[in-house]
């Protein structure tokens, strides 16, 4: 595996790192101060943590004013949300006529 | 600049059903047509067919192995002059029986540049791939 997908794995891997990218992907940009309002976490945590999925290219920085605010980088998971989830679910319905098609089937 | 990398779909499900009546679902084109594609299948190694999708679209597909009631496998390839959207790939179907009936396991393996994704896709896609990486990560060592 190459290691950018490696380390798009392991940085999403940690529920705390992906409950944070996941808020940002729905939320939209927000704070460090923010984003702990929720994590369950203390502020050094989530920054750490903001720190590894910056890192893998997840999530992006940019300061105003004297805060930093982030946002989710979607496009950084372009290299995994790729044809082979689609082609996973295409042939899982797929099975799903083919058990169809079976049960209708004479032995 | 074309870097071409290689990967995998894999689904694996166990059905109720001998692996000889499967395997008949799997090679008879009109059975074929019922749960999968319209097509000209063979069950001959060297075979040209084409699979043809309700989008329109057409897969040209070549059988590369026939092993009866074991083994199926051909090439599915999307041709498209857009290479982001043209696919290489080998699709092998492998039965073997179990107390119950069959584990009928399906690989895809693809071969395609590697051209910027469709933002568009991955879009849509995320929260399935979120869903789905606790299973990925269970495969990785």
């Amino acid at each position: 595996m190459p290691d950018t997908q490696t380390l798009l794995f392991k940085s999403l891997a940690d529920p705390t790192r992906r409950a944070l990218f996941e808020r940002l992907c729905r939320e939209g940009e927000l704070t460090v101060a923010n984003l702990t309002l929720e994590a369950g976490v203390s502020q050094p945590v989530v920054s750490k943590h903001l720190a590894q999925l910056k890192q893998a290219g997840l999530v992006s920085g940019h300061h105003q004013g004297r805060q930093t605010h982030y946002r989710a980088e979607l496009a950084a998971l372009a290299p995994l949300a790729d044809w082979t989830i689609r082609m996973t679910e295409f042939w899982q319905g797929r099975f799903d006529e083919l058990e169809d098609l079976l049960n209708r089937m004479d032995q | 600049m074309s870097e071409t990398e290689t990967r995998a779909a894999v689904v694996e499900r166990e059905f109720a059903h001998p692996p000889e009546k499967i395997w008949r679902a799997l090679t008879q084109k009109h059975l074929i047509a019922e749960w999968l594609m319209n097509n000209d299948f063979l069950a001959e190694t060297g075979h040209r067919f084409n699979l043809v999708g309700d989008w329109g679209g057409t897969l040209d597909c070549e059988v590369l192995a026939v092993e009866p009631h074991e083994t199926l496998s051909y090439t599915w390839n999307y041709p498209n002059d857009d290479p982001a959207f043209a696919l290489e790939s080998v699709v092998t179907f492998t039965l073997t029986p179990t107390p119950k009936g069959t584990l009928l396991r399906v690989e895809q393996a693809g071969f395609r540049p590697d051209q910027k994704q469709a933002y568009g896709g991955a879009h849509a896609g995320w929260k399935v791939f979120l869903g789905k990486l606790d299973g990925v990560l269970a495969g990785m060592n």
